[in-house]
């Protein structure tokens, strides 16, 4: 998927947040195929570290970088993909619409639009308004905008919220395919999950006080 | 570049699917300058000397008003994430939505205001000036605007404060525009005026998208 072996290296991240200390000296190294799954309870500052990840927040301590580099650069925002509690979607417009802001936004990889749709079960849903989907569609349609453009690292903040059964199967499968092709994935998640590809990484938030 | 085209394209077609936002901003523009002759009373003279000064007052609190819907859906429904996450820099696809803002907000101001500059009873040539100092100023005001929007969006309540940082960085263009169209009255040469208002587009258009797209940044943490 890349020329250079994608490599996600935090360094004794800490947050705080508002006087409270969410978690300190947590570090993690995340290398292709690999899947880094975050587990705590609520308030853990799940959320939050995936926000440092992307860079939206810096660390209050350590640092976090993309093949040693650092990640407020554009070479790691081509890389990576966020899908959050917000879909980042438009209501007032299409599916379609949609899927084409993202691909002009980052880099597709080829692949066609309609297949992405067919893939999540949105076949047929082109010039549906997204106001008209439910939450699941709209959460399938996240996972079509991953598909069609080439991010190597995924971060997923709850993916299997407001999923129903196949949805969520649907998500670990195409999580599976993703690390089988040398992709990398951090997520948040209630839900065990089962991936046929992948090692699997677990940090407990709780835990890293 | 390619980007840049997409999120234009994307924020009008978004304002053509609800137009209340193009509408709403035009009729306060037009409202606000019928209430003129209506408080100051049947004194064409005097309307006619205000008139500058009256559409451009006006042109502005409209185009404040319009400003907050410029990130607010954005900042709402995550959109503004996808964009500050984009590899494509964030000042250019900033510019864009401003541009796509000031095609739907302050371009129906500048067509429409021949229409009320002959209700205020001012001539040919001095709204063809007028036209000139609209078509220069607002798109600065959509500009600078959108600094102080980018500031306030992470705010719950962010509207009073918007007008209070916007509204003292918007009297050089009122100043320069509302000048130049009381000179063209009076038949003398505008040109100084017009330039400064060029040269404020030009200086707005290369600067104001950095500090914007900055301050977006820091909403988001």
């Amino acid at each position: 998927m890349n020329s250079i072996t994608p490599l996600l290296q935090g360094l004794d991240l800490a947050c705080i947040r508002d006087d409270r200390s969410l978690f300190s000296e947590l570090s993690f190294v995340l290398g292709a195929g690999e899947v880094l799954l975050l587990e705590g309870e609520n308030g853990s500052g799940k959320t939050s570290l995936l926000r440092i990840l992307c860079g939206f927040r810096e660390p209050d301590a350590g640092q976090v970088s993309w093949c040693g580099g650092a990640i407020s650069t554009s070479a790691y925002r081509a890389n990576m993909a966020f899908v959050g509690h917000l879909d980042g979607v438009k209501k007032e417009l299409t599916v379609l619409e949609n899927l084409r802001v993202a691909l002009a936004l980052g880099q597709g990889n080829g692949g066609s639009l309609d297949a992405a749709l067919a893939r999540v079960n949105l076949a047929g849903y082109q010039d549906v308004l997204i106001s008209a989907l439910s939450a699941g569609q709209k959460r399938r349609l996240s996972l079509a905008r991953l598909l069609v453009t080439a991010k190597c690292l995924w971060i997923l903040d709850e993916p299997f919220t407001s999923l129903d059964k196949q949805g969520i199967q649907l998500t670990e499968q195409l999580m599976s395919e993703h690390c089988a092709q040398g992709g990398m994935i951090v997520l948040t998640s209630h839900h065990p999950i089962q991936l046929t590809h992948g090692a699997v990484q677990r940090i407990s938030l709780s835990s890293c006080l | 570049m390619y980007a840049f085209f997409a999120i234009v394209r994307r924020d009008l077609r978004l304002a053509l699917r609800k137009r209340a936002e193009i509408i709403n901003p035009l009729l306060f523009f037009v409202l606000v300058i019928t209430l003129f002759p209506l408080g100051v009373g049947a004194k064409p003279m005097l309307l006619q000397a205000i008139a500058p000064g009256i559409i451009w007052v006006s042109a502005l609190l409209a185009a404040m008003l319009s400003l907050d819907s410029l990130f607010r859906s954005d900042f709402d429904d995550g959109a503004l994430e996808q964009l500050v996450l984009s590899p494509q820099p964030l000042s250019v696809l900033v510019l864009g939505k401003i541009l796509a803002h000031w095609l739907v907000t302050g371009l129906p101001l500048v067509i429409i205001a021949p229409l009320l500059a002959i209700l205020l009873g001012l001539s040919a040539k001095t709204i063809s000036i007028l036209l000139i100092t609209l078509l220069l100023g607002t798109p600065v005001l959509s500009l600078i605007g959108a600094i102080g929007v980018a500031l306030t969006v992470g705010l719950r309540r962010g509207g009073m404060i918007l007008s209070l940082l916007v509204l003292p960085l918007y009297v050089p263009v009122l100043i320069f525009a509302a000048n130049a169209v009381e000179m063209a009255q009076l038949g003398l040469p505008v040109m100084a005026q017009i330039n400064m208002l060029a040269a404020m587009l030009v200086l707005a258009c290369v600067l104001a998208p950095w500090p914007t797209a900055a301050a977006l940044k820091m909403s988001m943490s």
